[in-house]
């Protein structure tokens, strides 16, 4: 079977998952993102790639971030975009998410920006619209995240170079992480040899040793030497009965203090998806400190939408 | 057809002497990736100019995006120096249709408005399809219509002229 986010010629035709994405257009991806980063230093912060195209952003769940990342960086592309909260439209008439889709495509959209809570969304929208559309996933439930996945590969790349010699920790709720997801298989298919997971048994999928990680549930063992530190929010949000005792409990023992991070090489960079709970997965001083990246890759993460979009948006 | 290309360096050393009269303390100069930027690097030298070299990648302004999507291996332009007021040579290896040069300035503006900009080309093939012209050309030279003309540079540095035939 094709793989669903390549056209017949083997050209990126949606973003829908990093898992089965070839390297090459990864590392296309990833350089292009540099080339956009010199582009939001300039004075006139727009390149007119996208110009006369419309990108619709369809959150079906609530985002700040990430649809703000979405619409700047499509404006950056000289994109005309459309801003549709959807709880608050047709969906909640009892308009079905297809439908939906049908009556944005006859408004002439180009791209779809789809967050949903429900796994495999953005897929369903790409197999039914037709083949001059493009789909981006924004996050599906647990599943994936790639531009988050990627974005976190490219500001590793920017600090630490060579993947082939790092060791990446990725700490907290794991089970109901789709950037963890994103971002591991991320990380295999850039050739990254060490790659941890470390969380209490709770908040770890079956099987998770499956993607090709080591598994740790004690921090001062998983954070032995490691290059880069991942921290994941929990997602109190999505938890069905109790996985935890409580957040003070979690905080104890995951928590990134100062001394659990002084485990990992002194030159470690700490990273956060956002949002940041303070006081639960991570401590004020190491958010605040001097190895976060944390607001960097929120900067990276518009140039890294912005290759998505003007590689999937060009012709072929 | 078979035709005779002329020597690079030839050619290179002929610019240089006419570009040499036309360079002030305040020229700026910036090239076109690939070989536009290998031109211009020798050129910045060998004139002696004060500013730091500066180097486009048109990618994200091509006029055949559209058809011919994002093109690979985007490097990063890369402007040091503020180009608002400045006297400017851009600097390409081969002048063709045209379309580089427009989406070259395109680029430029977007990084300020300079005095004024003259073109620097090593070699002129003709066939233009925009209103655009060279102020310094350094060899004219006539290759079958279609035929891709390249400037390719060794490890030495020394530059050269190659024709595909299609």
């Amino acid at each position: 079977m094709r793989n669903p986010q390549l056209n017949e010629k083997g050209d990126l035709q949606h973003l829908l998952n990093v898992e089965g994405l070839p390297r090459e257009h990864l590392v296309r991806i990833l350089d292009t993102a540099a080339s956009f980063v010199g582009v939001t230093e300039r004075d006139v912060k727009k390149v007119p790639l996208l110009r006369g195209k419309s990108v619709f952003n369809l959150f079906f769940e609530p985002s700040t971030r990430t649809r703000t990342t979405f619409e700047i960086a499509a404006k950056r592309l000289s994109a005309d975009v459309i801003n549709l909260n959807i709880s608050t439209s047709s969906q909640s008439k009892g308009e079905t998410l297809l439908d939906t889709i049908d009556n944005l495509a006859a408004m002439h959209a180009d791209m779809f920006v789809v967050r949903h809570a429900a796994s495999g969304a953005a897929h369903l929208i790409a197999r039914h619209v037709a083949p001059h559309h493009h789909v981006i996933n924004a996050g599906d439930g647990r599943h994936a995240h790639p531009t988050q996945g990627l974005l976190d590969a490219y500001t590793i790349r920017h600090y630490k170079s060579d993947f082939s010699r790092l060791s990446v920790a990725i700490v907290g709720d794991i089970l109901h992480s789709r950037v963890a997801r994103s971002l591991i298989h991320a990380l295999n298919i850039l050739g990254t040899p060490d790659v941890r997971v470390i969380a209490p048994q709770t908040l770890l999928p079956t099987g998770v040793a499956q993607l090709g990680v080591r598994v740790f549930h004690n921090m001062n063992e998983g954070l032995r030497d490691v290059d880069v530190v991942v921290m994941l929010r929990l997602q109190n949000e999505r938890m069905k009965g109790p996985l935890l005792p409580s957040a003070q409990e979690f905080f104890k023992c995951y928590g990134l203090t100062a001394e659990k991070l002084a485990l990992a090489k002194p030159d470690a960079i700490v990273m956060h998806p956002g949002p940041m709970n303070r006081g639960v997965e991570i401590d004020s001083s190491v958010a605040d400190g001097g190895q976060a990246v944390i607001l960097p890759q929120v900067t990276f993460g518009i140039a890294v939408r912005m290759a998505v979009m003007s590689i999937l948006g060009g012709g072929s | 057809m078979s035709v005779t290309l002329p020597d690079a360096e030839k050619v290179y050393t002929d610019l240089l002497a006419r570009l040499k009269p036309a360079v002030t303390g305040e020229t700026v100069m910036v090239g076109i990736q690939t070989g536009g930027a290998w031109v211009a690097e020798r050129l910045h030298r060998d004139l002696g100019i004060a500013a730091p070299l500066g180097t486009l990648n048109i990618s994200f302004y091509r006029d055949d995006y559209s058809s011919s999507g994002l093109h690979s291996n985007v490097r990063p332009s890369q402007i040091p120096f503020d180009v608002n007021g400045k006297r400017m040579l851009l600097v390409d290896d081969v002048l063709y249709t045209g379309r580089t040069v427009r989406g070259a300035m395109n680029e430029l503006f977007d990084y300020g408005r300079p005095d004024t900009i003259d073109l620097v080309v090593l070699v002129d093939r003709g066939e233009r399809q925009l209103p655009i012209c060279a102020q310094f050309v350094g060899a004219t030279v006539t290759v079958p219509k279609g035929a891709k003309l390249d400037l390719r540079r060794d490890d030495s540095g020394r530059l050269s002229l190659h024709l595909e035939e299609k």
